[in-house]
């Protein structure tokens, strides 16, 4: 009963980390940095948008970080929270540091579906990260019409502000909106579903990236209006400690969220999301 | 050459053991240890069971031995051929800092290819899911593929199968058909013997080398009759293949949290299921001496179980906090969610986890409650019990 396949000799086993070095560090609020990540030895294939890597800090651990830029030169960036050991130790890393990144894993935001199309894409909070690449993308020409909702917490958390002038540049509709405001604050407040139900028209294609309910109310307002729930766009989240679907944690029903996600086609997921501890 | 012999159960099997020794193989088979059956290297036919039974029941797994010279009369303990594939702790890497970037470093694979004797249909089938999971073509299991690498298998048909086996009922058993080298079936009527079969080229070799005579008609009809009898010990228990169906829609069923009042989530089920694949990745730091930056970590791999609080954990918070969204995580994973992920059913009915719940809970009956049918073999019965 021979083996199916040959084992890894000599070559790379896919759990090794890829040693990258950290070339910029760019604080964005603060407990969220961005880091650009310089391939040392191995170059990763360029990430989709939408696409995460497994980042490995020395002898702390391994956590999926969605890719938050690309370049030609196998460059990368990865936008980062501090939540725990893990991600602590990759935001508090230095211009010179080691990090290691495996991957790209998981699904791409559909781009090429959105071509010619109304395109409206939501992000809440960090849900901005996997979106960065998307928007850049779209914003170079494709959708007939492009509209951009973000959300954040309070204004000091609304992330890549000199992307959103960039995007407004190309002819994007940016709207920003923050739960909480100072009195500094003279934009929107309220959530980003709120937004997405006061845009009073319907869209060909939604990308909603962010916390798991305001996803769902986000996807659900967008629906309310006219998109068809086939044309909704969701990246979900989930444990995951191998990213290539042996691991067996990122599971969501018959998803393995790592391989099938984490950008899924909300009718796909409505109904596993409806019921809580799935 | 023969593809099928007869052997004597003492002797044959002791040639049998020796010639895989000599051939290179790391030779592992059922033993006794500790008033049960587990599997572990064995040098000669005689480590392996002697007049051994096994009663099963939900919660419930005893040992009887007694005078006759039975070899296979026995269903599997909690031990399984997993813990040899894919070992419960392993070491997968060690790196370590190189030059402002490090270098790493897998173990070596196993110096001997493995040789598993006395695996029963259920646990091949078990073992073909895992194929299916850890060796996808993109990214094998580095580690996996190397244990697995040339297996060796003798199987064995089940003459006498156990209260809470039901392979039958999800597509297998209980006599192997495919993954194996050799195929044994114990005959008594007319004489104690095995009868072997060989299901590859390396096995058919292997079996010239063993003393025995040419089978006959006689053997084969005999083997025939040993299913046959086994079969009627497995009455049909679940409608297998329509699981997936019949589950889908089942998230907010009642029975998940009647269950979880009986559910300890101590994991036992996810322990001894010979398809369960979760694990868990640990990278542990060696310190220095100086308090300077350490120079290399070992990631280390152990069995993860979906009743662990933080398996499903999301930002430190788990999803999946009560026990019935574990209980059902678990369930609709192995008989509804994984045909959907790997192609194949995800449980092969060997019914390790009824056998081992220590609140005696049965899938089986579990998930004839959620589908609406009635369970009528009383294997599922006990729960009743206080
Ligand atoms: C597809 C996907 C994309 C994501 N994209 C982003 C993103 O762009 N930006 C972002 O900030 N977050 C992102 N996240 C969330 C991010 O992965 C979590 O915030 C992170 O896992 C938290 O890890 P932690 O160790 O900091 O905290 P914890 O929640 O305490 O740990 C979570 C996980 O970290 C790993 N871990 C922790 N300690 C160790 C250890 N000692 N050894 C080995 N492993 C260990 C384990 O896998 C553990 O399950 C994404 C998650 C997913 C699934
Ligand atoms: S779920 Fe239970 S019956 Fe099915 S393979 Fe696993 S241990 Fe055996
Ligand atoms: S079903 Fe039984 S074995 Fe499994 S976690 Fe619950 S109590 Fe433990």
């Amino acid at each position: 009963m021979a083996a199916l396949v040959e084992p890894v000799v000599g070559g790379i086993d896919p759990l090794t980390p890829v040693p990258h070095r950290v070339v910029a560090v760019d604080r964005e609020t603060s407990d969220v940095v961005t880091l650009t990540l310089d391939p040392l030895s191995e170059v990763l294939v360029p990430a989709l948008p939408g696409q995460f890597v497994m980042v490995w800090a020395f002898g702390v651990g391994e956590i999926p970080v969605s890719v938050s830029g690309v370049d030609d030169a196998g460059r990368f960036a990865l936008t980062v929270r501090a939540v725990g050991p893990v991600s602590n130790a990759v935001v508090a890393a230095r211009p010179g540091d080691t990090l290691g990144a495996r991957g790209p894993y998981g699904t791409a935001w559909p781009i090429a579906d959105a071509k010619d199309r109304d395109v409206l894409v939501v992000a809440g909070g960090l849900g901005l990260a996997p979106l960065r690449t998307a928007i850049d993308e779209l914003g170079g020409g494709g959708p007939r019409r492009l509209t951009v909702v973000v959300g954040a917490r309070e204004p000091d958390q609304v992330l890549f502000t000199a992307d959103q002038r960039r995007w407004r540049d190309l002819g994007v509709d940016v709207q920003i909106t923050v739960d909480a405001a100072s009195w500094r604050w003279d934009g929107a407040v309220g959530t980003a579903t709120d937004v997405v139900a006061r845009l009073g028209a319907a869209h060909d294609i939604a990308f909603v990236c962010g916390p798991e309910l305001m996803m769902t109310s986000a996807a659900r307002a967008a629906i309310a209006q006219g998109t068809d729930p086939a044309n909704v766009w969701v990246s979900l989240e989930r444990n995951m400690h191998c990213g290539i679907a042996h691991c067996g944690r990122c599971q969501l029903g018959a998803l393995l969220l790592c391989r099938d996600g984490a950008v899924v086609r909300w009718d796909r997921v409505v109904e596993l999301l409806r019921e809580r501890g799935r | 050459m023969d593809r099928s012999r007869v052997i004597d159960p003492q002797k044959g099997l002791d040639a049998l053991v020796r010639e895989l020794a000599a051939a290179g193989y790391r030779v592992v088979g059922p033993i006794v240890r500790d008033g049960a059956i587990v599997y572990d290297d064995v040098t000669s036919g005689s480590d392996l069971p002697t007049g051994c039974a096994s009663d099963q029941a939900p919660g419930r797994w005893r040992l009887r031995i007694d005078d006759e010279p039975t070899r296979f009369g026995w269903t599997p303990g909690a031990d399984s051929w997993k813990r040899f594939l894919a070992p419960a702790h392993q070491e997968v890497l060690r790196i370590r800092r190189h030059d402002g970037s490090w270098v790493s470093e897998a173990p070596p694979p196993p110096d001997r290819p493995l040789a598993l004797v006395g695996a029963r249909d259920c646990e091949l089938r078990a073992v073909a899911v895992l194929d299916r999971v850890l060796l996808d073509a993109d990214r094998p299991d580095a580690q996996y593929a190397g244990r697995r690498r040339d297996t060796f298998v003798v199987a064995t048909t089940c003459g006498v199968p156990s209260a809470t086996c039901w392979c039958t009922s999800i597509g297998g058993g209980p006599q192997p058909h495919h993954g194996f080298d050799l195929r044994l079936t114990e005959l008594h009527e007319g004489g104690h013997r095995l009868l072997v079969e060989s299901g590859s080229e390396l096995g058919t070799e292997v079996l010239g080398r063993i003393p025995g005579r040419l089978a006959t008609d006689v053997d084969h009809v005999a083997a025939e009759a040993v299913v046959a009898r086994a079969v009627e010990h497995l009455p049909p228990r679940l409608p297998g293949s329509d699981l997936p169906a019949l589950l889908a829609g089942s998230a907010s069923h009642a029975r998940w949290e009647q269950v979880a009042q009986r559910c300890l989530s101590c994991g036992n089920c996810t322990m001894v299921c010979p398809t369960c694949f979760c694990s868990t990745f640990d990278d542990t730091t060696v310190l220095t001496d100086d308090g300077s930056a350490p120079v290399e970590t070992v990631r280390r791999q152990h069995w993860a179980s979906c009743f662990e609080l933080d398996h499903s954990n999301l930002g430190g918070v788990p999803v999946r906090a009560t026990i019935a969204a574990r209980y059902r995580q678990w369930l609709t994973h192995k008989l509804e969610t994984w045909p959907a992920q790997f192609e194949v059913t995800g449980c092969v009915g060997c019914g390790r986890c009824t056998t081992w719940c220590p609140a005696a809970i049965d899938i089986v009956h579990e998930a004839g409650v959620l589908i609406g049918a009635d369970d009528r073999s009383g294997a599922g019965r006990r729960e009743e019990q206080p």
